[in-house]
């Protein structure tokens, strides 16, 4: 069996959900090679080593060196086309986030490879793997397969359940020659975002978001959010508003959500909102207006004031909780 | 100084989109607008001419796509750009994000552009990855995914706001930007802009005139392959109950507790 390079997503060495899911999926088609990005000279920590065998990694590729997170997306993209070269995976995982996409991209280009970007499922076949995405707001699903090169694919939070497995883990460290022609789009400034206390709103397993209709006040959105161990997400209307940060914006232009629950209050539910939530498995909506759009989409929904509903189910909750 | 911006006709949002027989969007037989993601781009390059020197600053819109794909470039010259370039060739159609780039590429480098300005995303395909292959094929430092964008002098610099955290970039020279919805707030074209656009130039290429071999491009040669479209299967109707002196709570409550949300 072939290898399978999986890009590692990491903050500060603590590997993300997002890469154990794409472990998970690897072992479908056959070894996971994690490729890990280290900063400055540390390499890979003891704690994500452990992370990485704990889900399956047969191999972890150490590329450490500051100029990965000192210079946008080229100096990784150096070191993949290296690693695609060396190895001759069966196939690329990466997480579908901006710069995984990015990376993706020029990967794509310089390896002279099909692309195939955010897949929801991604499952073996005969001449190789054969990917699911969701369009058009999640309104069709398209199968589809790289016919050329090595498959490069990215893949969206939550596609799979995380699954556990031994894995040797055997470290080997690449060295990549990053020369000065990709050293172009310097990072100059990084802040890293508060942390809240919540899941991550990408990786949560429910998300409870607050719209227009909160008139502002996030404060029930958030308590039932808390109630339910959820992340709290926020329409384009509340993000320009300026009621909730952009980060927090799911949609389009937003974060793409697909937990287990999706509680929409005070949303519409137009067109680039579901773009961002329509695969969530179980979606609720409390909004005053009976014609809301977003009922459409509902297993259960409350034509009710949120601000009523809310406070009144987060005692409920509470209470039962003890 | 001269400002390329890369936008794309795609079907509106808020219409029914679909796909055509052979599985690829469907452009034609659905209303189609300038993507909504690129007006964000035009403006960005408008407020760059108009804060640097309006007098020799020129804004070219280009856009690969079918006859109707003019429509985007129309209403990028109605916005203010002041020419636009059509690579319109019957053998582009069906081509993947690669192929396209590879198009985009000639047709930019031809206009041998200062900065080469992007949407964030296409509104159909939605896979935001053009601006970065285009920056790869092109050998320019990207500056992508703006939510805030200055360029001073020859220096561009750009808050990207990442998952975990926010970054600022910075380059220099030549640059691929691409811009998010949070950049900027795209004008609406005025009378005399409607006006203005009809005598703007609009030129017409073909891949030979670009120098592409059409074998390259297109469904045929595409390194991705469609096996199936499915539509969605329509959501089953769920509960809506209304609330009545404190009735939803607990109704709300009920349903998620029976799903072992609590
Ligand atoms: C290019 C582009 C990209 C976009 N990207 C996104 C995106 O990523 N994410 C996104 O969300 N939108 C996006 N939008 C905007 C989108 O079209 C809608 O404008 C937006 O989603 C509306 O937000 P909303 O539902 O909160 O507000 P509204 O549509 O105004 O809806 C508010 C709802 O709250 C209800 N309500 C009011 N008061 C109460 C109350 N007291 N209790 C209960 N309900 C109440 C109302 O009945 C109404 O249904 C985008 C638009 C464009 C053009
Ligand atoms: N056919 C096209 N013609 C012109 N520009 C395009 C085309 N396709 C993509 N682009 C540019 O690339 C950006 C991102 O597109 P995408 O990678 O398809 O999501 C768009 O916002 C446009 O600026």
């Amino acid at each position: 069996m072939g290898e399978i390079l999986v890009v590692v997503d990491h903050v500060d060495g603590v590997v993300r959900k997002t890469t154990h899911e794409l472990l998970t999926l690897a072992r479908r088609l056959g070894e996971p090679s994690a490729v890990f990005f280290g900063d400055g000279a540390d390499g890979l920590g003891e704690a994500a080593g452990t992370s990485l065998r704990e889900y399956g990694a047969e191999k972890i590729y150490v590329v450490a060196g500051a100029e990965f997170a000192d210079y946008l997306v080229v100096p990784k993209v150096d070191a993949l086309g290296v690693l695609v070269q060396q190895v001759s995976p069966t196939a690329v995982l990466i997480p579908s986030s901006a710069e995984g996409k990015e990376i993706a991209g020029r990967l794509a280009v310089r390896t002279e490879s099909g692309l195939i970007t955010d897949a929801v499922d991604v499952q073996a076949g005969d001449d190789g793997p054969r990917t699911t995405q969701s369009v058009f707001a999640g309104g069709f699903t398209v199968q589809s397969k790289v016919v050329h090169g090595t498959p490069i694919i990215t893949v969206k939070p939550n596609a799979v359940t995380p699954e556990r497995a031994d894995g040797a883990g055997a470290v080997e460290t690449v060295d990549v020659a990053v020369p000065e022609s990709s050293r172009t789009a310097a990072v100059v400034e990084r802040r890293p975002r508060a942390a809240t206390g919540r899941p991550e709103l990408t990786e949560a397993s429910i998300v409870v978001s607050g719209g227009r209709g909160t008139g502002g006040d996030f404060a029930p959105v958030e308590a039932f959010a808390d109630a339910l161990g959820a992340a709290v997400g926020a329409s384009r209307a509340a993000v320009d508003s300026g009621w909730y940060p952009h980060s927090y914006q799911v949609g389009q232009t937003g974060k793409t959500v697909s937990p287990q629950l999706y509680v929409a209050n005070g949303i519409s539910g137009a067109i680039q909102h579901r773009a961002g939530m329509q695969t969530s498995k179980t979606i609720v909506a409390v909004n005053k207006d009976s014609e809301a759009p977003i009922f459409d989409l509902v297993d259960f929904g409350v034509v009710g004031d949120l601000h009523k509903v809310l406070p009144a189910a987060t005692d409920q909750i509470n209470a039962r909780k003890g | 100084m001269k400002i390329v911006v890369c936008v794309k006709y795609c079907p509106d949002a808020t219409a029914d989109r679909s796909f055509a027989a052979d599985r690829t969007v469907d452009r034609v037989g659905v209303d189609g607008v300038l993507s909504e993601l690129d007006e964000y781009a035009v403006e960005q390059a408008l407020q760059v001419k108009e804060s640097g020197d309006p007098e020799t600053t020129e804004v070219v819109a280009v856009t690969v796509g079918p006859e109707v794909a003019r429509a985007a470039l129309l209403k990028s010259l109605q916005m203010g750009a002041d020419a636009g370039v059509h690579v319109l060739d019957d053998a582009v159609h069906g081509s993947d994000a690669v192929a396209t780039s590879l198009i985009l590429a000639k047709a930019v480098e031809a206009q041998a552009a200062d900065l080469v300005i992007c949407g964030m995303a296409s509104t159909d395909g939605s896979m935001s990855v053009v601006p970065a292959m285009l920056a790869e094929r092109l050998g320019l430092p990207q500056v992508t995914f703006a939510s805030e964008l200055t360029v001073d002098g020859d220096t561009v610099r750009a808050r990207r706001d990442g998952d975990v955290a926010t970054e600022i970039v910075e380059a220099a020279g030549r640059v691929l930007i691409s811009v998010t919805d949070q950049a900027n707030e795209p004008r609406y074209p005025s009378f005399k802009g409607i006006m203005a656009a009809k005598k703007k130039p609009v030129e017409s290429l073909t891949l030979a005139d670009l120098g592409i071999d059409a074998a390259l491009v297109g469904a045929g040669s595409a390194w991705t392959a469609v096996e199936a479209i499915e539509a969605r299967p329509p959501r089953a109707a769920g509960t809506v109950v209304v609330d009545e002196d404190g009735s939803g709570a607990g109704a709300l409550v009920e349903f998620l507790a029976a799903q072992k949300f609590i």
